[in-house]
């Protein structure tokens, strides 16, 4: 089928308001979050029913097209760039909360719905959606989904994986599936499981069940000054090591802090080269005792000042700060690149200062915001793009960061995902058999790979190699059969 | 016959079976006990060419869940894969072997204050069983199940391939979350060899308020109140006397630290007030109480029924299930989340007209529970009820990509080959 027959047939499907063709328009997608890569997709189409999606997919499967998903387009991977011989599936127009049902704590979506706007529908009941990704106001479930979204506060309450109960799949022939539901352990594999994180590689979510949970007794927040990130890590280390387990905590280094106070000037102590905001949430009584332990704790490390939102307000300027930090380093540097990595936490100190030396190395500056509590790096590296070599210098520094996490145990990336961006350090943290086993899954989803081709994988696997003739067994190959 | 698998060079890892090996009634020929990952890639492989169905059994405690198994040539068993290998106290995390006991792990990381936060009631069960089962207890309700605390897998495929997906660290989203494809799956894709872990402070104090209830009616509206209200329960519990009689006892589970446990009691024996009879147990009734919480229904049941519904539709699931069933038991549920087991007598398996007569109730009750969004499966029985008796009941419309997924994992169906789902 040539372009055009397709074009005409998602016009029949969705009408001419759905589809964009024209190349002046088409450029509006050729990005995601991560503006480096850019790829003008062949046709748009934006659906407004799982109907609709299941026959553009249909018709892209008959015609032997790619497609690539794409939600708020708010992705720091690439996870949703366009191919260009393929169609854009954008599902920002299927933004209904297709049922809220808070006796069983869920609410079912389409997967346009801005992640805020779930918990909003349900405040006034006394619920919100957990998961809270810094672009929260403006990224959609289906991108969340796609991403197993995390954000600060998933160190309690876990990330979209332990918020998404059932899922309506377009697979990518076009088949439609429903993978779970409201009631707990559905016979079968766990499908959710799989699909949740897999960079829409596997097929389209068009509609999504997700738990809500009771919005906390009481909520008390704190942010500590130190002199440095050694002690602020040190007092991250005291606090999970006495048995607590708070809602959040997050740590800014003294250039993040800069730069987060020129946007929105949260009064940050003078001099201070780290602070932490740690919040803790759940029933009064223990969170205002946990609230006092951990006051001492920072006190202990080493804190010179504490300061105690004394309420909401305080408490959202806190946090304000904290995510417009990325946004902010635009203030402070022409260019930046986000990376995301993660440590165990223990290595916090030292992978810190790892950083800091691999930056001095290269001349630039290293700008830390990070989920510290569960050891997920997010170094802003900053750059000039019009000076002669800092590009290149920048994204070795920002390759070099992630060897380090490697190093540590890590992985490539806590929450944003590989998507195009960090494919080719797949390989890095996984072996060549652990990357095969994974594209089983794919195989089995996608055996001919059209759903959101060339991300995740630096070189997909071709489906029909299975089963065909035995493998060399890896021991064998490895040449350790001798060894026995 | 030949003790030995064709190709497999050390012919001491397999031995013939006894006539102890057998799984749902069917004796295996050869039973493999490996100790190491490489050693368990080579039976695997070795079996895989010599065309032998493998089941993988831990220490056997859940091996009444699912179909009987078309084949069992060999079993492999986990327990020699029984170390754990890393305990990040710092990090609360832990990496075990498949075959050490749940039981074990938690001693090795009690010292810490910490523990993996799954309770599940099969005794002696392993951690690679908990988590090829999905097996859970009471305080899933706080913590979730197996497939959110673990963060890595190492896993053998049928052909012996051995590999990894996840890792050690809780937050990581490099590549497709295979640890939570294997969660529940049976032994079906391959071994589940290792497994890394989230660990969870280990709560100090615990206290525990009971309602006596009377009417399903009022056991929905009192774990809706619960559910609505601030408090955070470590688990809410029910087990009904007579299993479809009238009445029974609700158990709300509080943990934390002794203030905070101490004001949520407190303020939930009000709120249960409200609804019935409710009393915060003493210290020696709360020892009592944890000590029993989340026990199966009845150990001795013949057989075993899991029906699993939205929370709020645990009231009529229990009117569904009270009319009908054959011979005696008892039932418990982890009301919160809504989970039920039924311990039964069941019916006598020699007895053909018994055995369909419980196919029929269990089909029934399988609509009634669907209308619900509801299932039913069956966890343990006898061979002659299960060939009568679909163990899952309808797959419904995801079973043929779950075929295709078992297709590619394991193409020559070498793995528990009939015990899962749409006969995958």
């Amino acid at each position: 089928m040539d372009r055009d027959a397709l074009i005409q047939r998602f016009t029949d499907v969705v009408g001419a308001h759905g589809v964009i063709s024209e190349r002046n328009q088409l450029r509006t997608y050729e990005c995601d979050g991560l503006a480096n890569f850019r790829v003008v997709p062949s046709v748009v189409v934006l659906p407004e029913t799982s109907e609709q999606v299941r026959s553009v997919v249909a018709a892209c499967h008959q015609a032997g097209v790619p497609f690539v998903a794409r939600g708020s387009g708010t992705g720091l991977s690439g996870g949703a760039l366009p191919v260009s011989d393929g169609v854009l599936v954008v599902l920002s127009r299927m933004r209904a909360i297709v049922e809220v049902d808070l006796d069983n704590q869920r609410a079912v979506v389409e997967p346009g719905v801005l992640n805020l706007q779930v918990s909003k529908a349900v405040a006034a009941d006394g619920f919100y959606y957990a998961p809270d990704p810094s672009s929260q106001q403006v990224c959609s479930i289906g991108g969340n989904v796609a991403e197993n979204s995390g954000g600060a506060h998933c160190l309690k309450y876990g990330f979209t994986t332990n918020h998404v109960s059932g899922l309506e799949v377009v697979l990518p022939d076009g088949e439609l599936v429903h993978l779970g539901g409201k009631a707990p352990d559905p016979p079968g594999y766990d499908l959710v499981g799989a699909f949740v994180g897999s960079e829409g590689t596997l097929g389209i979510a068009t509609r999504i069940t997700l738990r809500l949970l009771r919005k906390p007794e009481a909520v008390r927040t704190l942010m500590a000054a130190f002199e440095g990130t050694d002690h602020a890590g040190d007092a991250v280390s005291r606090i999970i090591a006495a048995g607590i387990v708070p809602a959040a905590i997050e740590m800014m280094d003294a250039l993040a802090m800069e730069a987060a106070e020129a946007a929105v000037h949260v009064h940050y102590p003078e001099g201070a080269g780290a602070v932490l905001i740690v919040e803790l949430d759940g029933p009064a009584a223990e969170v205002e005792h946990q609230f006092a332990e951990v006051e001492r704790l920072c006190q202990e490390a080493g804190s010179t000042t504490i300061q105690i939102a004394a309420d909401d307000e305080q408490r959202a300027l806190f946090w304000k700060g904290r995510k417009s930090a990325f946004a902010a380093v635009g203030r402070i540097s022409p260019d930046y690149y986000v990376q995301d990595g993660v440590i165990p936490r223990t290595a916090l100190p030292e992978v810190l200062r790892r950083i800091a030396e691999l930056a001095g190395e290269r001349g630039l500056r290293v700008a830390n915001v990070f989920h510290a509590g569960d050891g997920n790096l997010h170094p802003l590296v900053l750059y000039d793009g019009d000076v002669e070599g800092q590009e290149e210098r920048a994204e070795e520094l920002a390759a070099e960061i992630l060897y380090a996490c490697l190093e540590h145990g890590g992985s490539i990336t806590g929450e944003h995902g590989v998507g195009f961006d960090k494919k080719q350090y797949m390989p890095k943290q996984f072996g060549a058999d652990d990357l095969q086993v994974m594209q089983l899954l794919r195989c089995a989803f996608d055996p001919e790979g059209r759903c959101n081709p060339g991300k995740v994988f630096p070189t997909p696997r071709l489906c029909g190699e299975v089963p065909g003739p035995r493998r060399v067994h890896p021991v064998e190959a490895a040449g350790l059969a001798e060894v026995f | 016959m030949a003790a030995t698998l064709e190709g497999l060079e050390r012919g001491d890892l397999v031995r013939p079976a006894t006539g102890a090996d057998t799984v749902d009634g069917i004796p295996a020929e050869l039973v493999a006990e490996p100790a190491s990952v490489e050693e368990a890639s080579r039976v695997l492989a070795a079996a895989s060419r010599a065309g032998k169905k493998v089941v993988v059994v831990g220490n056997g405690s859940k091996l009444g869940l699912g179909n009987p198994p078309e084949r069992v040539d060999l079993i492999l068993r986990t327990r020699r894969l029984d170390r754990v290998l890393e305990h990040a106290a710092g990090d609360l995390v832990v990496k075990v072997e498949a075959g050490a006991r749940l039981a074990d792990l938690q001693a090795a990381v009690a010292p810490a204050g910490q523990w993996l936060a799954l309770d599940p009631p099969e005794p002696g069960a392993t951690v690679g069983g908990v988590v090829a089962a999905n097996a859970s207890g009471p305080r899933r309700l706080r913590y979730g199940t197996v497939r959110d605390l673990i963060i890595g897998i190492t896993v053998v495929l049928a052909d012996g391939t051995v590999a990894r997906a996840g890792g050690k660290v809780v937050k990581n989203v490099a590549g497709y979350d295979l640890s939570k494809l294997f969660c529940g799956s049976l032994g079906t894709l391959g071994l589940i060899a290792e497994a890394t872990f989230r660990l969870h402070p280990r709560p100090a104090a615990a206290a525990v308020v009971t309602l006596q209830v009377k009417r399903p009616e009022q056991l929905g509206e009192a774990v809706r109140q619960v559910l609505r209200s601030t408090l955070v329960p470590s688990a809410i519990e029910l087990t009904w006397h007579d299993p479809f009689g009238p009445s029974g006892v609700l158990t709300v589970v509080i943990e934390g630290i002794r203030p905070g446990v101490e004001a949520q009691a407190a303020a939930a024996a009000e709120l249960l007030g409200e609804v019935g009879e409710a009393e915060v147990l003493g210290p020696g009734g709360t020892e009592a109480a944890l000590s029993q919480l989340g026990a199966l229904p009845s150990e001795k049941a013949e057989v075993g029924i899991k029906v699993a519904v939205p929370p709020a539709e645990l009231p009529g699931a229990l009117t569904d299930l009270a009319t009908g069933w054959l011979g005696h038991g008892r039932l418990a549920a982890h009301a919160g989340t809504g989970v039920l087991r039924v311990g039964l007598s069941g019916p006598n398996p020699g007895d053909p007209e018994q055995v369909e007569a419980f196919a029929g109730v269990v089909a029934k009750a399988r609509a009634a529970l669907a209308a619900r969004q509801g299932t039913l499966v069956l966890t343990e029985a006898p061979p002659a009820v299960k060939r009568a008796v679909d163990a899952w009941g309808p797959p419904g419309d995801a079973v043929e990509l779950m075929r295709r997924v078992k297709r590619q994992f394991d193409p020559d169906r070498q793995m528990s080959p009939g015990r899962f789902v749409g006969g995958i």
